[in-house]
């Protein structure tokens, strides 16, 4: 079970942000969207990034993500630069090291929950056989091994959700990075998905989740607040009250 | 393991084309049997344009002795050149380079009577060699002029197949006698039917052949009118009138460097100006039906745009997940070729049938069809279309696919 090697693997610095600065550069106007970034989060933590909407949250999840590179400053993940990497070995590293989990699942609709789990496998080049047992066992997790070959559409919100989870899962990630995970759930699917995070937590996964949903946020181990693009608080949830 | 994670890409994705597909794969049918057809047309009209010019004869050239130029031994320009039929077989001693001479002498308005008809027309006196070169091939039944008949000064004729009809009707003219100015002919032959693009003094198919011999004996002349010789080879023929000259130079009278004693008509060379506008037309076909299949590649290239758009957030998640631009784009690259490929087939085997099909429609005794030909697939025809379907599917594939691969994820997958 791969997410018992790593969730038995010692405590280290997995995300390592030092004087991290983006600016878009829309041609008049050049709008400052995050103004000098430190962050460290190490294996195992579940952080909850929370902020007003235009602090800079997004940006800062798709620098995480590998999504986009910083203007200015370092950006390591699992001990790897991210500068000056071409767009192809971005990919390898979202592929390899980031899981995501969207707000709006962002699930493939023409294809089974099966088919989207099994996706970022196909791009890491992991064999059929392999490939098929951990799409599998990561529906399993969530609970879905029932509904494996359901198309989207003919799921609920929350197993939405869960098949988000899974596929952010299948390539045993460095860490998952959720972004308003249950913004689009009703309260009863919002708590369940809460409940895999807990448990992924609890099983020693590295968490970062972008949420507005302070319930959510507080039973991370850590927020991290962020106002006009600076960090304003990074506190351990208990004293976040 | 590239081309793998494409293709298995592209099948998740081209499943649910359906409609679209079969609309686009239409239009590059449509434009591959546009294609097909001007050029099958073209090929049509350059085999039977080519078939038409040698029915005159192949690799010849008709010569018309004229008047000096220069000046020669002393005699000053302007002196009439006189070539008779004891000529020929001087030119034929002298010049073993040549497959044929041979010498005509024509009798303008000739007076060729059969029972109470009487018809007006051409009578050629020449030599036996003349029904290969000049391609004067029997119908069933007949045959043209033998040696004997020349040196035997024979009283026998070779009919035109129209002047045939003239004269006699429906009846068949071979063994008939015919009247030439009142001297009793007999018909040995009627040529073959034969459509004809170049000609001088008139079609093959209005004139009466007879003995150059007997001409003599019958008109008392036998001043040729006109000669033609005939190359083995087309490459041969400047060498070979530049020798004529020199043969003929110091015989008749004139200087060998004197290129204007003679009108020649050097059909080698007027075959190559008109086999390059026959290339010129069948690229101009050419480019007609390729810009033809190209709106059905532009069209294919919208749809595939359209298509990039509509998926632009499922391509941002794919970015997301970790696939690479080319895992991205060569699915519709792939897209792109199979549209093309499968419509492209569509329209070959279309355009097949219709080629087929136009063989069976008659022509024969309309003149403009008959002159046309009929359209024909080559297998040249085929390359080009093929490098074109190609070209056009590579590229209708191509700019989709690219705007696909430069989808940002992180702008895609922000929007709501």
């Amino acid at each position: 079970m791969a997410s018992l090697i790593s969730a038995a693997a010692p405590p280290g610095t997995i995300i390592e942000m030092t004087g991290i600065r983006k600016v878009y550069d829309t041609g008049k106007v050049k709008v400052e969207a995050l103004k000098g970034i430190d962050l460290s989060v190490s294996r195992g933590e579940f952080v909850a990034v929370v902020g007003p909407s235009g602090s800079g949250k997004s940006t800062l999840m798709n620098l995480l993500g590998c999504l986009d590179t910083p203007t200015e400053g370092v950006y390591r993940i699992g001990g790897e630069t991210v500068a000056g990497l071409t767009r192809d070995r971005l990919a390898d590293v979202r592929n390899r090291r980031v899981g995501f989990v969207f707000q709006a699942f962002n699930l493939l609709p023409q294809i089974s929950a099966f088919e989207n789990v099994e996706m970022p496998l196909v791009f890491g080049g992991v064999p059929v056989k392999r490939r098929r047992e951990r799409a599998a066992e990561v529906l399993e997790r969530v609970g879905l091994g029932d509904r494996m070959d359901h198309k989207p559409t003919e799921l609920s919100g929350g197993q939405m959700q869960r098949v988000a989870i899974a596929r952010a899962l299948a390539m045993d990630p460095d860490i998952v990075l959720a972004d308003e995970p249950t913004g689009n759930l009703d309260t009863t699917s919002g708590s369940d998905i809460m409940g895999i995070f807990l448990d992924l937590a609890a099983q020693g996964r590295t968490l970062v989740v972008i949420t507005h949903d302070l319930a959510l946020a507080r039973r991370a181990g850590r927020i991290v607040e962020i106002r006009d693009g600076k960090i304003v608080r990074d506190v351990p949830a208990a004293e976040a009250a | 393991m590239n081309a793998r994670v494409i293709f298995r890409l592209f099948l998740q994705s081209a499943r649910l084309a359906g409609k679209r597909a079969v609309l686009t794969i239409a239009a590059i049918a449509w434009g591959t049997v546009a294609i097909v057809l001007l050029l099958a047309f073209g090929e049509g009209l350059r085999l039977q344009l080519d078939k038409n010019r040698r029915s005159m004869g192949e690799n010849i050239a008709v010569i018309w002795p004229g008047e000096t130029t220069k000046p020669w031994k002393g005699i000053p320009p302007g002196r009439s050149i006189r070539v008779t039929a004891d000529d020929v077989p001087y030119i034929a001693e002298r010049m073993p380079e040549l497959s044929a001479v041979i010498g005509e002498v024509t009798s303008w308005r000739t007076n060729l009577t059969y029972g109470k008809k009487t018809v007006n027309g051409r009578v050629i006196g020449t030599n036996v060699v003349y029904g290969e070169v000049r391609k004067h091939y029997p119908k069933e039944g007949g045959r043209f002029l033998v040696p004997t008949d020349e040196t035997e000064r024979r009283r026998v004729v070779f009919l035109g197949d129209e002047l045939a009809a003239d004269v006699f009707g429906k009846e068949d003219p071979v063994g008939k006698t015919l009247l030439v100015n009142n001297n009793a002919f007999t018909v040995v032959g009627v040529m073959q039917k034969k459509i004809q693009m170049g000609m001088y003094g008139g079609p093959d198919a209005g004139h009466a052949v007879i003995p150059i011999t007997t001409f003599k004996a019958l008109f008392g002349r036998d001043r040729l009118n006109v000669f033609v010789i005939q190359v083995a080879k087309p490459e041969e023929m400047p060498a070979a009138l530049k020798h004529l000259g020199e043969v003929l130079g110091p015989k008749l009278g004139f200087d060998p460097t004197d290129e204007r004693v003679f009108g020649t008509w050097d059909t080698v060379k007027s075959s190559k100006t008109m086999g390059n506008m026959l290339i010129g037309i069948q690229i101009f076909l050419g480019i007609i039906g390729a810009l033809t299949l190209l709106i059905g590649g532009v069209g294919v290239a919208n749809i595939m745009y359209a298509v990039v758009k509509e998926r632009t957030r499922e391509i941002g998640v794919k970015m997301a997940l970790g696939a690479r631009a080319s895992w991205i784009s060569g699915p519709f690259v792939l897209e792109g070729l199979v549209y093309t490929l499968v419509g492209g087939m569509a329209g070959l085997a279309l355009s097949i049938l219709i080629v087929t099909a136009l063989g069976f429609v008659p022509t024969a005794g309309n003149k403009a069809l008959e002159f046309m030909g009929k359209p024909t697939l080559s297998l040249p025809i085929g390359i080009a279309t093929a490098g074109i379907l190609g070209a056009v599917g590579l590229l209708a594939g191509y700019f989709p696919a690219r705007r696909a691969a430069a989808i940002d994820p992180a702008t895609t997958l922000r929007y709501e």
